[in-house]
C-alpha cells in the first residue's frame, strides 16, 4: 500500500535545484496551503503566486509500527514519515528526541483531571524541542548546498542552530533581540558561531532575517527558507506522544502557540500516524496555550475571527513572544476542527505554573511550560477542558533558562548556623 | 516624495531581478500605484482583489509594520524605505 498525501490540485512551479536521489526521503514537493499551488522540493517557504506557507508533501511507502520500534531512540526512528534521506543517523546531528512522557497523578489530582501525561521536551540535547526542526533544518541546509546556517530566534532555536552548527561543523548566524533572557544569550554564545543581538522585538529579527535571506543565496536560515523541512520536525512530537501511549492518539492535548507552527503539525503527524493505520483512528481535541500579554491567537480565536490581527508582545514568556504569528491561521482552522480551543494566561499565573509543574511532578519548565501547565489549569477551571477525558500537556523547555521569572517566589526556608541547635530553633521541619 | 522599495524574491520577476527599485508617493497607496505603473502587475500581488494587504505579506516603511500604522494610508516621507516581505517566518 503507498500512501500519497498531496492533497490538492493547484498548478506547478518547476525548480531548477538538481538533488541527488532520496535527498529528502519520501517527501515529493511542497505545496501552498492557502491556495493549493505546488512547487518542487528546494529552498523555497513562500507561495510563488499567494505567499502562503508551503508545506512539504509526500508519497510514504509502507511503514509498520516495528519498523519504527527497531530504530534509534531519537527521532530518526521515524525517518520514514520525515523529509530526511535514508542515511541521516550516519550525519553529525544532535540525535534529539524520545524524551519522556511522564505520567503526572500528582498535578492530575490538583487540577482535578482523572488521567494527565507531560510530555517534557526539556530532556533535548539544548533543552528544548527545538533541537527536533533544527534537525531537520540541517539536513535540508546540507542536501540543498547551504554554508551558513542561520536563523532569529526567541532563545530555544538560538540555542539549538548554534549547537547543531558547532556539531556538523558548519557556520552558524544567530539574531536574537537585545533583550533575551541572560541565560539563552549564554546558553547560544558557548557554541562559537557568530550571535548578534539586534535592537528591537522577535517581530523586528524576524523581519530582517527574512531581508537577508533573500539576498544571500547559501544561507539556510531555519524558520525562513527551510522553514517547511523545518517545521516538520515538529511531527516527531506527536508520533512520539501516541507510540508512548501505546499506538494511540491522545483525546486532548495542550500545546503552546508562538508561531503556531508546532501546534499545527503535531495535528499533522497525528493524521498521517492514522492514514498509514500506524494508530487507529480515533477523536482527539487540541487546545492552544499562550500568554496573555502576547496572544493574538487567543484573542482571534475568542472573537470568532479566521485572521490574525497581529500584536506588539509584553510578557515574560519571551520564546511565546511571537505577535506576528505565521501560522496563527491554521492554528484556528486546527484548533476549531478538533473540537479544542485557546486561551491565554497571565505573567503571574505562567509563574505559578512553573512552581506548580515543579512541586508536583519535579519538572522544573522555562515560562513556555508555565504557559501551558497555567492554561491546562484554565481551561479545566472553565469547563472547555474535559476532566474525565486522559490528557497530555507539552513542556518545551528547560527552566533553568528562565530563572528570574521564579527568582523572587521561591528560596531558601531560612539561613541558620550550622549547629544542630540552630536546626531545631529554626522550627523547620 | 520619492521611497526606496525593497522587493522579495519571488516578486523580483517584475523588476527584472532588481532587489531594490524607486517609486513615488506620499502614502503607501500611492507608492504602490507608481510601482504597478513600473512594474505591471506586481501591486495585484501585494493587494487582493478588494484593495487590502494580502494575508500573506508583511509591508514596512522603515520599521514599522503598517498593519500598526495605517495600513495602505501609511505616510511615506521622501528617502522612506518600504519593505515588502513573505509573512510565513519565524517561530
Amino acid at each position: 500500500m503507498s500512501a500519497t498525501l498531496t492533497t490538492t490540485s493547484g498548478t506547478t512551479t518547476p525548480s531548477t535545484q538538481t538533488l541527488r536521489a532520496g535527498a529528502f526521503g519520501n517527501a515529493v514537493g511542497l505545496t501552498c496551503r492557502a491556495c493549493g499551488h505546488q512547487q518542487d522540493l528546494g529552498p523555497f517557504y513562500a507561495c510563488l503566486e499567494c505567499f502562503g506557507p508551503l508545506e512539504v508533501s509526500y508519497d510514504f511507502p509502507d511503514v509498520t509500527r516495528a519498523q519504527i520500534e527497531a530504530g534509534p531512540k531519537n527521532i530518526w526512528r521515524y525517518q520514514p514519515l520525515l523529509p530526511v534521506p535514508t542515511d541521516i543517523t550516519s550525519s553529525r546531528n544532535m540525535e534529539p528526541g524520545y524524551t519522556r512522557l511522564i505520567e503526572a497523578d500528582n498535578l492530575a489530582r490538583e487540577l482535578g483531571i482523572k488521567k494527565l501525561w507531560v510530555k517534557d521536551d526539556s530532556g533535548n540535547p539544548t533543552h528544548s524541542f527545538k533541537d527536533r526542526v533544527v534537525a531537520q533544518a540541517l539536513s535540508a541546509a546540507r542536501e540543498l548546498g547551504m554554508t551558513v546556517f542561520a536563523c532569529p530566534s526567541t532563545g530555544n532555536l538560538a540555542n539549538a542552530v548554534a549547537a547543531a552548527g558547532a556539531r556538523a561543523g558548519m557556520k552558524t548566524v544567530v539574531f536574537i533581540p537585545h533583550d533575551l533572557e541572560r541565560p539563552k544569550v549564554l546558553t547560544t554564545a558557548v557554541y562559537g558561531g557568530t550571535l548578534i543581538a539586534v535592537k528591537g522585538n522577535y517581530d523586528d529579527v524576524n523581519k530582517l532575517a527574512s531581508e537577508i535571506a533573500g539576498e544571500e543565496d547559501d544561507w539556510a536560515f531555519v524558520n525562513v527558507n527551510v522553514r517547511p523541512y523545518y517545521a516538520e520536525g515538529s511531527k516527531t512530537l506527536g508520533f512520539e506522544v501516541a507510540e508512548q501511549l501505546g499506538w494511540r492518539l491522545p483525546p486532548q492535548v495542550v500545546i503552546p502557540v508562538a508561531s503556531g507552527s508546532q501546534l499545527t503539525k503535531v495535528d499533522k503527524g497525528f493524521g498521517e500516524l492514522t492514514r498509514l493505520g500506524l494508530v487507529d483512528e480515533s477523536p482527539y481535541r487540541i487546545f492552544g496555550a499562550q500568554a496573555s500579554g502576547c496572544a493574538p491567537v487567543s484573542a482571534a480565536f475568542k472573537d470568532g475571527y479566521d485572521v490574525v490581527r497581529p500584536v506588539k508582545p509584553d510578557t515574560i514568556a519571551k520564546s511565546l513572544a511571537i505577535g506576528n504569528p505565521a501560522d496563527g491561521p491554521y492554528v484556528l482552522d486546527t484548533v476549531r476542527r478538533t473540537g479544542g480551543s485557546i486561551e491565554d494566561v497571565t505573567d503571574e499565573e505562567v509563574r505559578e505554573g512553573i512552581t506548580l509543574l515543579a512541586r508536583t511532578e519535579g519538572v522544573f519548565a522555562e515560562t513556555a511550560g508555565g504557559v501551558t501547565v497555567a492554561t491546562l489549569k484554565k481551561l479545566v477551571q472553565t469547563g472547555q477542558l474535559d476532566p474525565d477525558a486522559e490528557t497530555v500537556v507539552f513542556n518545551t523547555g528547560d527552566g533553568l533558562k528562565t530563572l528570574d521569572a521564579i527568582a523572587d517566589r521561591v528560596g531558601p526556608a531560612a539561613t541558620i548556623d550550622p549547629s544542630y541547635s540552630a536546626f531545631t530553633a529554626a522550627d523547620l521541619i | 516624495m520619492s521611497v526606496s522599495v525593497r522587493v522579495p524574491t519571488i516578486l523580483r520577476t517584475y523588476t527584472k531581478g532588481e532587489s531594490e527599485v524607486s517609486a513615488e508617493g506620499a502614502t503607501l497607496s500611492e507608492v504602490l500605484e507608481s510601482l504597478d505603473s513600473s512594474y505591471p502587475g506586481i501591486k495585484g500581488r501585494i493587494v487582493d482583489e478588494q484593495g487590502e494587504l494580502r494575508r500573506f505579506v508583511n509591508v514596512y516603511v522603515g520599521t514599522e509594520d503598517v498593519r500598526f500604522a495605517d495600513g495602505l494610508g501609511t505616510a511615506t516621507t521622501d528617502g522612506s524605505q518600504v519593505s515588502v516581505i513573505p509573512a510565513v517566518a519565524g517561530g
